[in-house]
């Protein structure tokens, strides 16, 4: 039978200031880490949530992304008649965009650089083909120098808000609408009329994406692999949210510094951890003599600081929990290497993030328990009650 | 405590049903090594101490008193000779099986109490039985009856420093009661009590071994205390002297 858990924690609590500073060094260890798979989560959600899971996207062949990607619009035209893309709910035309991706800026106060957005000229079918709702004003119209904001771009760039005009390439623009995508990458875009982005940019015949639906989802494997091996094409064609998903390495460099400071930081926490430990040993040493004269093994001992110690590393991962946790849904932005502009998003702090938080931080109270464990356990008796 | 007596039977019963010596060493000896120098704490030692005897050990500081009570408890091994304690040979058992042993057989009391101070009088004389199968019920209805008869029915919840140090050492006889050990030993028991605690302290060992047939052994400095006993051992430069007969 072990030592019994209240003399673990009546100890902790006797020695309440090591215990809350130890704790604290912990939490804030666990926080960074769980700070850092906030943001890679919230980014994760944020591109994941990007795209209609029967959408293809096709782009140039061997190019990587929307921006780095040209075609012809002949390529669009052969597209139109390829089998398997769904038909508009009229029936009257394909379910089928031709668009122009471009990164332009916006001011916005703070910085001197300002945000960069990406412009997105399409067809007003591309509406249709986002899962889009207007949250305020109304769409473009075709013909218009109109511009529809993401909820995020009119939230963070007050220059770009409904009845406001901005100058984007050689002429002035009207913000008529701000449109809500639900978290997703599309939050920090601005959509145009397709011909205006293209006689804005001089961009006649260069084209960057063609978004398609596909009719069902049994048939988009097949719709995919027809535009991939029509010779007629160099395009490359693939699911939407593939094309978002792959996107989630751009938040990677973060990720690897948070955890790399959190691992730097967590060496010093399970030191810090090791020293509380060690003292609470070397002044409990006359106990430890009780306990064994009592009948308790060396065992029942090391098990008992060794639980002192996850109790201990268990109060920090709590508290690192608690201090993250203001961080949950807060939006931000961060630079998204695809796309050369921001991706907008909230951070996440998921449960299961936290249980990997609580698991480090028991590693950590492992890390630094164990040898003062052992230290205890390895006591004479005499020379424990001698200590006293 | 008869009615919490046995909670671990033992072999160890049987065989000192038939065999009356609680405590039997044949030439006990002690070496301490000290840096390079080895210090004769306990010198060929013999000796029997039968059941429901209340034995003082009386000498001067260094005399091996104390390093005899510490052999006898398994606390440390001996350098040379025999040791047998309710009918088992010391030297032969592994470390847990001491644990074990000691935890069933053998009550022990400080001089400093040794109470554990996160824990109240109740979580301390409770604490032993944490070793054995008893529900949490029946263990803390045996540290209750334990602590009344100390005397401290009214102190259970009360935390060591919330106690006089007489107070304290009746917490540390119930918790060394509780398992109703064959053996207390007492390693000067009133050394760090004032002269009523110490009486105090006394009577309850005396009233022990009297009523409940507890054999004692008791180390101690003081003659007062050691006129407790029915008999007293005198230890010198760790050799055990001849031993008088004292009155009660």
């Amino acid at each position: 039978m072990a030592i019994p858990l209240t003399y673990n924690l009546r100890n902790l609590s006797v020695r309440r200031t090591t215990t809350v500073l130890t704790a604290l060094g912990i939490g804030l260890t666990v926080a960074v880490l769980l700070a850092a798979m906030a943001l890679v989560n919230g980014l994760r959600t944020a591109l994941q949530s990007t795209g209609h899971p029967l959408n293809v996207l096709v782009l140039r062949k061997g190019s990587s992304s929307e921006l780095s990607s040209v075609l012809p619009e002949e390529t669009y035209r052969e597209m139109l008649y390829t089998a398997g893309i769904a038909p508009s709910p009229g029936g009257d035309h394909p379910m089928l965009s031709l668009e122009i991706v471009t990164v332009i800026t916006l001011p916005k106060p703070g910085s001197q650089t300002g945000q960069s957005v990406t412009l997105r000229g399409l067809l007003p079918v591309g509406i249709e083909l986002r899962d889009l709702k207007l949250r305020e004003g109304r769409w473009f119209q075709s013909g218009h120098r109109e511009l529809v904001v993401g909820t995020s771009v009119s939230r963070r760039c007050p220059g770009a808000r409904v009845g406001e005009h901005l100058r984007i390439g050689k002429a002035d623009w009207d913000v008529v609408g701000v449109m809500d995508a639900g978290h997703s990458a599309v939050d920090t875009e601005v959509f145009a009329d397709l011909n205006q982005v293209a006689g804005n940019f001089n961009r006649r015949d260069q084209y960057n994406s063609i978004l398609a639906r596909a009719a069902s989802e049994p048939s988009m494997p097949g719709l995919i692999e027809s535009l991939n091996d029509d010779q007629r094409f160099t395009a490359y064609a693939q699911s939407e949210k593939d094309y978002y998903a792959r996107q989630t390495a751009s938040g990677a460099p973060l990720q690897q510094l948070g955890i790399l400071v959190a691992l730097i930081m967590s060496v010093g926490s399970s030191f810090a951890a090791m020293n509380t430990m060690y003292a609470a040993v070397v002044r409990r040493a006359s106990e430890i003599g009780t306990l064994r004269v009592l009948g308790f093994t060396r065992g029942s001992i090391l098990l008992s600081f060794l639980i002192e110690s996850l109790l201990l590393a268990g109060m920090g991962g709590l508290l690192g929990c608690l201090l993250v946790q203001p961080l949950n849904g807060v939006n931000t932005a961060i630079g998204n290497f695809t796309t050369m502009s921001e991706t907008a998003f909230n951070f996440h702090v998921s449960p299961a993030a936290m249980v990997g938080g609580m698991a480090f931080a028991l590693l950590m109270g492992a890390a630094g328990g164990l040898f003062p464990a052992r230290m205890a356990a390895r006591k004479e008796i005499l020379s424990a009650l001698r200590a006293n | 405590m008869d009615s919490e007596a046995m909670y671990l039977p033992s072999p160890a019963h049987e065989a000192s049903a038939t065999n009356d010596a609680v405590i039997t060493t044949r030439a006990l000896t002690k070496e301490h090594v000290r840096d390079e120098f080895r210090v004769l704490a306990l010198k060929d030692v013999s000796l029997t101490i039968r059941r429901g005897e209340f034995v003082a050990l009386m000498g001067p500081s260094g005399s091996g008193k104390s390093t005899l009570l510490h052999l006898i408890a398994a606390m440390e091994p001996p350098t040379r000779g025999e040791i047998r304690v309710l009918g088992h040979d010391l030297s032969i058992l592994g470390a847990r099986e001491i644990a074990s042993w000691r935890h069933i057989h053998v009550g022990f009391v400080f001089q400093s109490f040794n109470l554990i101070p996160v824990l109240s009088a109740l979580g301390n004389v409770e604490l032993p039985l944490k070793l054995t199968r008893l529900s949490k019920s029946d263990r803390l209805q045996h540290a209750e009856t334990a602590l009344k008869l100390v005397g401290l029915g009214d102190r259970m919840h009360h935390f060591p420093h919330q106690m006089s140090g007489g107070q304290e050492q009746r917490v540390a006889i119930a918790r060394a009661i509780v398992t109703d050990p064959d053996l207390i030993l007492a390693d000067e028991p009133t050394g760090s009590l004032d002269a009523a605690s110490a009486e105090e302290v006394l009577t309850l060992l005396a009233r022990l071994n009297r009523e409940f047939g507890k054999t004692v052994v008791m180390v101690t400095h003081d003659a007062q205390a050691a006129s407790c006993a029915g008999r007293t051992l005198f230890l010198r430069k760790g050799e055990l002297l001849p031993a008088t007969p004292q009155p009660r």
